[in-house]
């Protein structure tokens, strides 16, 4: 007598990376990007005592020496103490300055006039503000200013537009949350900082996943395979539940604007990036 | 006579965006070092000295053979008399149709022959991939005589394609040249995936047909895709020989035993196997209603 054996194809890709080839990688990366071809030997990067910004500090150090980096914390007068001595704590371990620029006086500047201006709102412009000191002081010291956004909060579009991804280098763009986590453990980063719970520190008692609804590790296992192919009768197949996987689509196919340059109306035969197609380092 | 061995260059250039013009003298501080002992053959990668995420600006960077040939004289005339053959990936503009190209070129001090043109049939356009939107594809696998042995080239993805080493082995390549330029992608154990991948088509490629394989990786980040290097030689046992490094641009240099071809033919005839069957197989290849 015959038996018989089913095997069912039901494997979850691995997000598991080599993190030292990543490292080397991004590191040669960011030589690649600003010393080669922008001829650029300074970095800038706002430090928000979270784990990726740590992430994106170490980075910098190791692509140009720490004399190279310069960090900025961003304080407004409702971010957490806790934040600033994490971000302290992330610039001592790898030997950067981090200078202290308070933006309340900036945000409630314009915020004077917009009493009624929700959290949202109030979270937009302290990250927009936040941006506008990076570029600036950018310019001032002949450096450019760095990304530190993941790929899970980019593609749920957990952040403010032409704030957190206005800098024009990113190294942490295509790497999910918890990659960020498993890179700043071989980095070798404050353990602080990489056990809280991620938060946008815009408002008291904010973190990321009660923001989102979903936990981290959830979340980009989803979008991976949604990313890759994947159907919702697949992902249920792997044991995600159905809510977690509609609130990922959901916010998935909302922002896909947000990822794209703005939406410019088509006139000519010549219209930019629809006809005249240049690479970004041409 | 001919010496037994073969002496190659894998030159592993990480090109400034732009036309070739722009990158000569990076070119040439690379091939300075090879002035003590000039190899016989140089191997650069695909689109090795413009680029190879282009756009719209491929057409731009696109010269016919003839200026390639005449660009890569030039510069290796400016570092040595000695005879030498180039294979040199690049985009080529012939009456006004854009290919992705590679140019096998013989040169000395006065003189300049091209040995062969081969145009790439296999046009990535998925992913990251976006060339039949910019360049035609090419139609032929063909061998030519290089300088010690009957040469063929396959550009990337024509070597992903089994078909293509082997029609260039069935018509008596006992060298293949792959010019490649591949994006790192899955950094996994060591080694990025796409890499690994290679790494066993090019020995597969080898080991089944009994032919030495080089491959040459274009190097640099080209608006964050960073090309993954990895420039290697396989003997015709399907063993890795020399391998470069996967970020910067560098020289691999590597003498090739030719009397590694009949000890490996010999001891796995594979090809000749094929050749046995070659008709019967070529009776099989209708498949239209498949």
């Amino acid at each position: 007598m015959y038996g018989l054996i089913c095997c069912v194809s039901v494997m979850l890709p691995t997000l598991e990376l080599d993190l030292d080839l990543t490292i080397r990688w991004l590191v040669a990366f960011l030589r690649d990007e600003l010393q080669t071809r922008r001829g650029i030997n300074h970095a800038v990067l706002g430090l928000s005592g979270g784990v990726d910004s740590a992430v994106a500090a170490a980075l910098c150090v190791r692509a140009l020496g720490r004399e190279r980096v310069t960090a900025f914390a961003l304080p407004y007068r409702t971010s957490s103490p806790a934040s600033l001595r994490d971000a302290q704590a992330v610039a001592d371990q790898v030997q950067i300055r981090l200078e202290i620029r308070d933006i309340t006086a900036a945000v409630d500047g314009y915020l004077l006039s917009e009493p009624d201006a929700d959290p949202r709102r109030r979270g937009n412009v302290m990250a927009r503000v936040r941006m506008l000191v990076l570029f600036d002081q950018s310019a001032k010291l002949a450096a450019l200013p760095i990304g530190t956004g993941n790929k899970t909060e980019r593609l749920l579009g957990y952040y403010t537009w032409h704030a957190d991804d206005a800098p024009p280098l990113n190294p942490l763009g295509d790497l999910f949350k918890t990659q960020i986590w498993a890179v700043a453990t071989a980095l070798g980063l404050p353990s602080q900082v990489i056990s809280k719970p991620p938060s946008a520190d815009l408002e008291a008692d904010q973190t990321d996943e009660g923001d989102l609804g979903i936990r981290y590790q959830v979340a980009d296992q989803i979008l991976d395979l949604l990313l890759r192919g994947y159907r919702d009768p697949a992902l249920l197949e792997r044991g995600f539940a159905a809510t977690d996987i509609a609130l990922v689509r959901g916010r998935l196919d909302a922002t896909h604007w947000k990822r794209h340059l703005p939406t410019t109306a088509m006139i000519s035969a010549t219209a930019i990036n629809e006809s005249y197609l240049r690479p970004v380092d041409w | 006579m001919h010496s037994e061995y073969l002496e190659l260059a894998l030159v592993q250039t990480k090109p400034r965006k732009g036309p070739v013009a722009a990158n000569r003298d990076a070119l040439r501080a690379l091939l300075l070092p090879l002035q003590a002992a000039p190899p016989d053959v140089i191997l650069l990668p695909e689109a090795a000295l413009t680029g190879y995420f282009l756009e719209g600006a491929t057409l731009e960077c696109a010269l016919t053979r003839e200026e390639i040939a005449d660009e890569l004289a030039g510069v290796w005339r400016s570092v040595s008399s000695a005879p030498v053959e180039f294979v040199c990936g690049f985009y080529e503009q012939a009456s006004g149709v854009v290919y992705n190209s590679a140019i096998a070129v013989a040169i000395t001090s006065d003189t300049l022959e091209i040995l062969h043109v081969h145009r790439k049939l296999f046009l990535p356009t998925y992913g990251v991939f976006d060339e039949a939107r910019f360049v035609k594809r090419g139609r032929r696998v063909r061998t030519y005589t290089g300088v010690r042995l009957p040469s063929a080239i396959a550009i990337c993805e024509d070597a992903w394609h089994a078909l293509v080493p082997t029609i260039a082995a069935m018509k008596g390549a006992q060298l293949l040249f792959v010019p490649s330029a591949s994006p790192a992608r899955e950094p996994r154990d060591g080694e990025f995936e796409n890499l690994r991948q290679w790494e066993a088509i090019l020995r597969g490629i080898a080991r089944e047909h009994g032919m030495f394989v080089c491959y040459a990786g274009l190097t640099g980040f080209e608006g964050g895709k960073g090309m993954s290097g990895g420039s290697c030689v396989i003997d015709p046992s399907g063993d890795l020989v020399a391998r470069a490094s996967n970020f910067e641009a560098e020289v691999l240099r590597v003498r090739l035993d030719l009397a590694d071809l009949a000890v490996a033919r010999a001891a796995l005839p594979l090809l000749g196997d094929l050749r046995n069957v070659w008709a019967d197989l070529l009776r099989e290849c209708d498949v239209t209603d498949a």
